[in-house]
C-alpha cells in the first residue's frame, strides 16, 4: 500500500509546477490564432486561444503593430459566432488591443448591433467596449442609444452607460453634458451601484457650477441615497460645499453638519468612516463638532479588522496634529495598538501618542519605538522621525534622549529620504535648542564619516561651516571635515574645503592650522577643489600672517548670495576673456519677470478632497523682493502696501498694461506690468512718461525703463516718486507708454536692426486714500472699539443716493475704504432694510483705524449711511471721512 | 487613466502567486507606465507584505504613498491599490468583492493552478469589478454571476446551450405547463 502512496505524492509535486501556460510562446499562439478564420468556428477552442493571447499580454508581452493588427482583424471575425462565452472574450480582447481609429470602424457596426441586442450582457459590454475605443465623431451616432441605456431597467446596462459617460466626459464634455436629464433620473435608481455611478457622473457634469452642486447636495442629503458608495460620494460633495461656502461662524451652526453627523450612525462602515473623516477635515472644526467623529473612530480602534484600525488610527493621527486634546480620550486604545501585528498601525499609534502624550510618557514611548523601528518601512520611519522632531520642540528638556534616538537610527540602514528626514530633524533641533547644539553637531560629524549620500554630506558640511565656529571648541570638528578631503568624491571634497575656510575665517586661533590643511588641498586631483583652496587661501590671507579677517571676506564667506543664478549664468556666458576681470557687481540682481509669471500660472489644483483650498500666495513678499532688487529703491525703507493691479488699457489691445502702486513711507513706486500682444513686434526701451501736473505733492525721482519687451512675455517698468513723509498724499497721473518698435520676422523670430519710436496713450491713474490703508483684521472688534474710546471718534452721516441694493452699497463702501471687514459683517442678509458693518485696518504711519458703518434704506432705493471712525490720530479720522465724502 | 477627483478610484488590482509572480494583474493608473515599473512595483509590494499574516482578515499598508489592501489564500496573493487619500474601507470592499467572486468562480478551490486553468474567468472578473479606475461592482456573488451569466441566459437558442442548461430549461417549461 505504501508504494503507490509515495508515488502519488511525487505526482503531486510535479503537478505543483504544472501550469496550463507552461512553455507558451508568442509566435506559436499567433499561429494558433488562425483558427479565428475557420469557416466552421470552434467556439471553445477560440476562447482558449484568446485566453492565451490575454495571458501573454498580461505577463507583459507586447505585440508589434503588425501582430496587433492581424490579431485584431482575426478577432473581429469571431462576431459571427453566437457563443456568449466567446463573445465576452472578444470584448476583452478588443479592449486590450485598443485598435487605432481606422481599425475601429471595422467593429463599430458589430458593436452597435450588440448595443441594441435583447441580451443585457451584450448591451452592457458592447457599450463599454465601444465607448472605450470610439472617438468624438462616432459618439454623436450612438449618443441616442447611450441616453436610453442610462435609464435602462437592467442595472448592469445602466451602470455600463454611466461609467462610459464618466470616461467620455474627459474627452467629449459637450456631448455628455447633454445627458443631464437621464443621469438625474438614474440617480433615483433602486440599484445601489447605478445610483453611485449616476451621482458620480452628475457631479462631474456640474462640478464647475457651484450653485448646481450646492443644490444637488441639498436635495440628496434629505434622504433617498441608499448605496453606501453613493453615500460616500455625497459626503465628499457635501464637505466640498461646506468648504466653498466659507466659514459661517456667525450663526454658530455649520450648514450640513447635521447631515455629516447623521452619517456617523449609518449601518455601513465605509459611510461612517467617510463621514468621520470629513468632519475631522472641516475648516476650523470645533471640539464640539469633533467629538462624535472621534467617538466612532475610537470604536474602530478596537475592531478585529486591521483595515478599520488602520483607517481610524491614521485619521486620529492627523487630528492629533491640530487638536491633540480631542484625541487624548483614545489614548488607552492607542496604547494597546503599539503591539499591533500590523506595523503600520503600530507606527501610527505611536506617533499619535507622541503628539498627544505628556512629558512624563516620552521615555517610555521612546523605548517602545526603538524596539520595532527596524522592521517598518521607510515611509513610516519618516513619520516617526517627524513626530519625534515636533515632540522635541515641544519638550526641549527631553532633547537628550530624543537626540540620542535620532543619532542611533541615523547609524542604521535606510534610504535617502529617511536619512534626509533624520538629518533635517537634527539640524532643526540644533537651531532651536541651544543646549542640543554640540551633541547634535558631533552626531552629524560621525554620520558623514560613513555617509553614502553626497547631497547629505555637502549639506552637513555647509551647516558645520556655519555652526561649528560658534561652538566652544571649534577645533574638534576640523578633523572630521579634513577627513572628508581625503576620503570622498570631488563634490564632497570641494565642500569640505569651503567649510575649512569658514573655520579659518571665523576663528583666528585656528588660522595657521587651516592654512596648512588648505595648502595640502592645492595638490588635489580635481580642479574645483584646487580652485577653491587657492581662492580661500588668498581671501583669508594666505601669506601665513594671522590677522583678523576682513569684514568683506566674512561677507563673502558667510553672506547670502543674492544674485539670481540665471543672471549670473548669462553674464558669464557673455563675458569675453580679456584684460578686464569679470565684475560680479555688474550682474543684474533683477529677477527676470518670466519665472514670476510662471509661478503665478501654476496655481496647483487642490488634489483630493482632503486638501484645503490653497490661499492666494502672499504677493507682498514677491513684490518686496522685486523692489529691493532695484538699487534706487534700496533706501526707501519698508514697503507699506502694494495695491491690486489696476488695468490701464482695455482688454485685447495691442499692448496690455496694468499698474501696481507700491506705497512707502516717503515714496510711491508705480510698477507698470506690460505685455506685448503683437507677435510681429519687439519693443525696446519701454518707459512710461508720467504727467504729475495734477499731483503737486509728488515729484518724480527716477524712472526705470524696460530694455526689451518681446511678444507675450510680460515685463515691468518702474516710476518712483517722492512724497511728504508718513501722510496720505493724493493725486492724478496721466500716463503715456513710450517705446521703440522693431519688426520681427515671424519665420525666423529675429528682429530688424532699426526701430521706430512710438507712443501709446494709457488711461489715467489715481493715488487715493485707500492706497494708504492696510487690511488688518481684529479678533475682537468690540474690545478694540471700546479701548479707543469715544474721544477719538468722528461721526458723520452721508446720503449715498439711489443704489441697486443695500448689499451693493455696502460692497462699494468697503472697496472704497480698502479696510478689512470684521466678523463677517460684509454679508448683508437678504431683504434687510438696515445693516451694520465693522471694518478695521492700519493707516500709513502705523495708525490703527476702526470703522463702524450703519446703513439704512431711506425710501425705496436711497441708502443713507452713518460713518463712525475711531483711531489714535484725528487726521486719520478726517482722512477716512474725506475718502467717503469725495468718493 | 485620468484621476477623477473626489471619486474613489482604484490604481490597480493584482493577483500574484507565492513567489510574487503574476497570475493576473490589471492597472488603471499611469503611475507605472512601463511593464518593468509594474513588475518592480509588484516585487516591492510582495516583498513588503509576504511576511505578514493576511489569511483570515484583509491586511493593509501604506507604501510609496499608496494604500495597499491585501489578502492571501493558499498560494495566491490578492492586492488592491489606491491613492493615499482614499477611503480605506472602500478599497477593502473592492478586495473583498474580488476575493469572493474568485472563490465562487473557482468553486472554493482557490489556488494558483485552478486560477491559471480558469484564467478567462479571472480576467473577466477583473473586467467586471473596475472599469478605468471606477468601481463597477463590489458584491462578490454579483460579480461572479456577471462573469458566468453567458451560460445561464435563457434567451439564447437551445442549440447553443449546454446539455445541463437545456435540461434545466426543459424542466422549467415542464413545471410551468404542469402548474397550469
Amino acid at each position: 500500500m505504501a508504494q503507490p502512496l509515495v508515488k502519488k505524492d511525487d505526482d503531486r509535486d510535479d503537478e505543483a509546477e504544472y501550469s496550463p501556460f507552461l512553455g507558451i510562446e508568442k509566435g506559436s499562439v499567433l499561429q494558433e490564432a488562425r483558427v479565428f478564420n475557420d469557416p466552421q468556428l470552434d467556439a471553445r477552442r477560440c476562447s482558449q486561444v484568446i485566453t492565451k493571447l490575454l495571458y501573454l499580454l498580461n505577463q507583459g508581452e507586447t505585440f508589434t503593430k503588425v501582430e496587433a493588427t492581424e490579431v485584431f482583424f482575426a478577432v473581429t471575425k469571431l462576431f459571427q459566432s453566437k457563443d456568449m462565452g466567446l463573445r465576452r472574450m472578444v470584448y476583452l480582447m478588443i479592449k486590450e488591443i485598443s485598435p487605432s481609429a481606422d481599425e475601429v470602424i471595422i467593429v463599430t457596426s458589430s458593436l452597435m448591433k450588440d448595443m441594441n441586442s435583447k441580451i443585457d450582457m451584450y448591451r452592457a459590454n458592447a457599450i463599454r467596449v465601444l465607448c472605450r475605443i470610439t472617438d468624438g465623431t462616432l459618439l454623436a451616432q450612438i449618443e441616442r442609444y447611450l441616453k436610453q441605456a442610462i435609464v435602462d431597467k437592467n442595472p448592469v446596462v445602466a451602470s455600463a452607460a454611466l461609467i462610459s459617460g464618466i470616461h467620455l466626459l474627459q474627452t467629449n464634455p459637450e456631448i455628455v453634458k447633454r445627458w443631464s436629464n437621464e443621469v438625474q433620473e438614474a440617480v433615483q435608481s433602486r440599484a445601489a451601484l447605478v445610483q453611485f455611478h449616476a451621482l458620480a457622473l452628475l457631479h462631474q457634469i456640474r462640478q464647475n457650477d457651484r450653485l448646481a452642486v450646492s443644490k444637488l447636495v441639498t436635495s440628496l442629503t434629505r434622504g433617498s441615497v441608499r448605496s453606501p458608495l453613493a453615500q460616500c460620494l455625497l459626503i465628499r460633495y457635501t464637505s466640498q460645499v461646506i468648504r466653498e461656502s466659507g466659514n459661517n461662524t456667525q450663526s454658530g451652526e455649520r450648514p450640513f453638519y447635521d447631515y455629516l453627523e447623521s452619517c456617523l450612525r449609518h449601518k455601513s462602515e465605509m459611510v461612517i468612516f467617510e463621514a468621520a473623516r470629513a468632519i475631522t477635515e472641516l475648516n476650523g472644526v470645533t471640539s464640539r463638532e469633533l467629538t462624535p467623529a472621534i467617538t466612532v473612530l475610537q470604536l474602530f480602534l478596537s475592531s478585529s479588522k486591521p483595515v478599520l484600525r488602520f483607517a481610524a488610527v491614521r485619521t486620529l493621527n492627523k487630528v492629533a496634529m491640530t487638536h491633540p486634546m480631542a484625541v487624548t480620550n483614545c489614548n488607552i486604545d492607542m496604547e494597546s495598538l503599539i503591539s499591533d501585528q500590523n506595523r503600520s498601525i503600530a507606527t501610527l499609534a505611536i506617533t499619535t501618542l507622541l503628539k498627544t502624550g505628556n512629558e512624563s510618557s516620552v521615555d517610555r514611548l521612546m523605548k517602545q519605538i526603538t524596539n520595532f523601528m527596524s522592521d517598518i518601512a521607510d515611509e513610516f520611519k519618516i513619520v516617526v522621525v517627524e513626530a519625534i522632531r515636533s515632540l522635541c520642540l515641544k519638550f526641549p528638556l527631553k532633547y537628550r534622549s530624543l537626540m540620542n534616538f535620532l543619532s542611533n537610527i541615523l547609524r542604521e540602514e535606510g534610504g535617502f529620504d529617511y536619512k534626509k528626514a533624520i538629518v533635517d530633524s537634527i539640524v532643526i533641533l540644533i537651531r532651536d535648542i541651544p543646549d542640543a547644539k554640540e551633541a547634535g553637531l558631533l552626531h552629524l560629524c560621525e554620520f558623514i564619516e560613513d555617509c553614502e549620500f553626497t547631497y547629505l554630506s555637502t549639506q552637513i558640511l555647509h551647516f558645520l561651516g556655519i555652526e561649528g565656529p560658534k561652538t566652544s571648541d571649534p577645533s574638534k570638528y576640523i578633523r572630521y571635515v579634513y577627513n572628508r578631503v581625503h576620503l570622498e568624491n570631488a563634490v564632497v571634497r570641494a565642500s569640505a574645503v569651503s567649510t575649512l575656510a569658514k573655520f579659518g575665517a571665523a576663528v583666528d586661533a585656528l588660522k595657521p592650522r587651516i592654512f596648512v590643511l588648505l595648502r595640502r588641498c592645492l595638490f588635489d586631483s580635481d580642479d574645483e577643489v584646487r580652485d577653491r583652496a587657492t581662492l580661500y587661501l588668498n581671501t583669508i590671507g594666505g601669506d601665513g600672517s594671522v590677522v583678523e579677517t576682513d569684514k568683506d571676506v566674512k561677507d563673502f564667506l558667510f553672506g547670502p548670495f543674492d544674485i539670481p543664478l540665471v543672471n549670473l549664468e548669462t553674464s558669464l556666458k557673455n563675458y569675453d576673456p580679456s584684460e578686464e576681470a569679470f565684475d560680479i557687481k555688474a550682474v543684474s540682481k533683477e529677477v527676470k519677470s518670466q519665472p514670476l509669471a510662471e509661478k503665478k500660472a501654476t496655481g496647483k489644483k487642490p488634489t483630493g478632497l482632503g486638501a484645503p483650498p490653497i490661499g492666494p500666495p502672499s504677493t507682498v513678499d514677491a513684490y518686496e523682493r522685486m523692489l529691493s532688487a532695484i538699487p534706487e529703491c534700496a533706501n526707501f525703507g519698508k514697503l507699506f502696501k502694494s495695491s491690486a493691479p489696476v488695468e490701464l488699457t482695455e482688454a485685447e489691445t495691442e499692448y496690455a498694461v496694468n499698474v501696481v502702486k507700491h506705497i512707502f513711507d516717503r515714496h510711491v513706486v508705480f510698477q507698470y506690468n506690460c505685455t506685448n500682444t503683437i507677435p510681429e513686434q519687439l519693443l525696446e526701451d519701454v518707459v512710461v512718461i508720467v504727467d504729475a501736473s495734477e499731483a503737486d505733492e509728488f515729484s518724480v525721482l527716477f524712472s526705470k525703463p524696460l530694455r526689451s519687451l518681446p511678444y507675450d512675455s510680460p515685463g515691468q517698468t518702474f516710476v518712483a516718486f517722492e512724497k511728504p513723509e508718513g501722510v496720505p498724499t493724493f493725486g492724478k497721473f496721466s500716463n503715456i507708454l513710450k517705446f521703440i518698435v522693431k519688426e520681427v520676422d515671424p519665420t525666423t523670430g529675429e528682429a530688424e536692426d532699426d526701430g521706430v519710436e512710438d507712443e501709446y496713450q494709457l488711461e489715467d491713474l489715481e493715488v487715493v486714500a485707500a492706497d494708504y490703508v492696510l487690511k488688518v483684521g481684529v479678533s475682537n472688534f468690540r474690545n478694540a472699539w471700546e479701548s479707543l474710546g469715544p474721544d477719538c471718534e468722528r461721526v458723520d452721516e452721508y446720503g449715498l443716493g439711489p443704489r441697486e441694493s443695500l448689499a451693493e452699497a455696502v460692497y462699494t463702501v468697503i472697496n472704497l475704504l480698502g479696510l478689512q471687514p470684521c466678523e463677517g459683517t460684509e454679508e448683508v442678509p437678504p431683504n434687510s432694510r438696515s445693516h451694520q458693518c465693522l471694518l478695521s485696518g492700519v493707516f500709513i504711519g502705523n495708525v490703527k483705524v476702526l470703522v463702524r458703518l450703519s446703513f439704512g434704506l431711506d425710501g425705496p432705493k436711497d441708502v443713507a449711511m452713518k460713518l463712525a471712525v475711531r483711531s489714535e490720530d484725528e487726521t486719520v479720522n478726517d482722512a477716512i471721512h474725506e475718502i467717503v465724502a469725495s468718493g | 487613466m485620468a484621476s477623477y477627483s473626489s471619486c474613489p478610484s482604484i490604481k490597480n488590482i493584482l493577483l500574484l502567486d507565492s513567489d510574487g509572480k503574476r497570475v493576473a494583474v490589471k492597472y488603471f493608473s499611469d503611475d507605472w507606465p512601463t511593464n518593468s515599473s509594474k513588475v518592480a512595483f509588484e516585487k516591492f509590494v510582495f516583498s513588503k507584505t509576504v511576511k505578514t499574516n493576511a489569511r483570515t482578515e484583509a491586511e493593509i499598508t501604506l507604501l510609496e504613498n499608496n494604500i495597499i489592501i491585501y489578502k492571501f489564500v493558499q498560494d495566491l496573493h490578492f492586492f488592491v491599490t489606491g491613492g493615499d487619500d482614499e477611503n480605506e474601507i472602500v478599497l477593502a470592499s473592492v478586495l473583498q468583492g474580488f476575493f469572493d467572486a474568485v472563490t465562487l468562480l473557482l468553486r472554493n478551490n482557490v489556488d494558483k493552478r485552478e486560477a491559471l486553468e480558469n484564467l478567462d474567468l479571472i480576467l473577466l472578473c477583473l473586467d467586471e469589478i473596475v472599469d478605468g479606475g471606477m468601481i463597477l461592482e463590489t458584491n462578490g456573488p454579483l460579480i461572479a454571476e456577471k462573469v458566468t451569466s453567458h451560460s445561464m441566459d435563457a434567451d439564447s437558442p437551445l442549440s447553443e446551450q449546454t446539455l445541463t442548461q437545456a435540461w434545466a430549461t426543459a424542466r422549467e417549461h415542464l413545471t410551468r405547463t404542469l402548474l397550469k
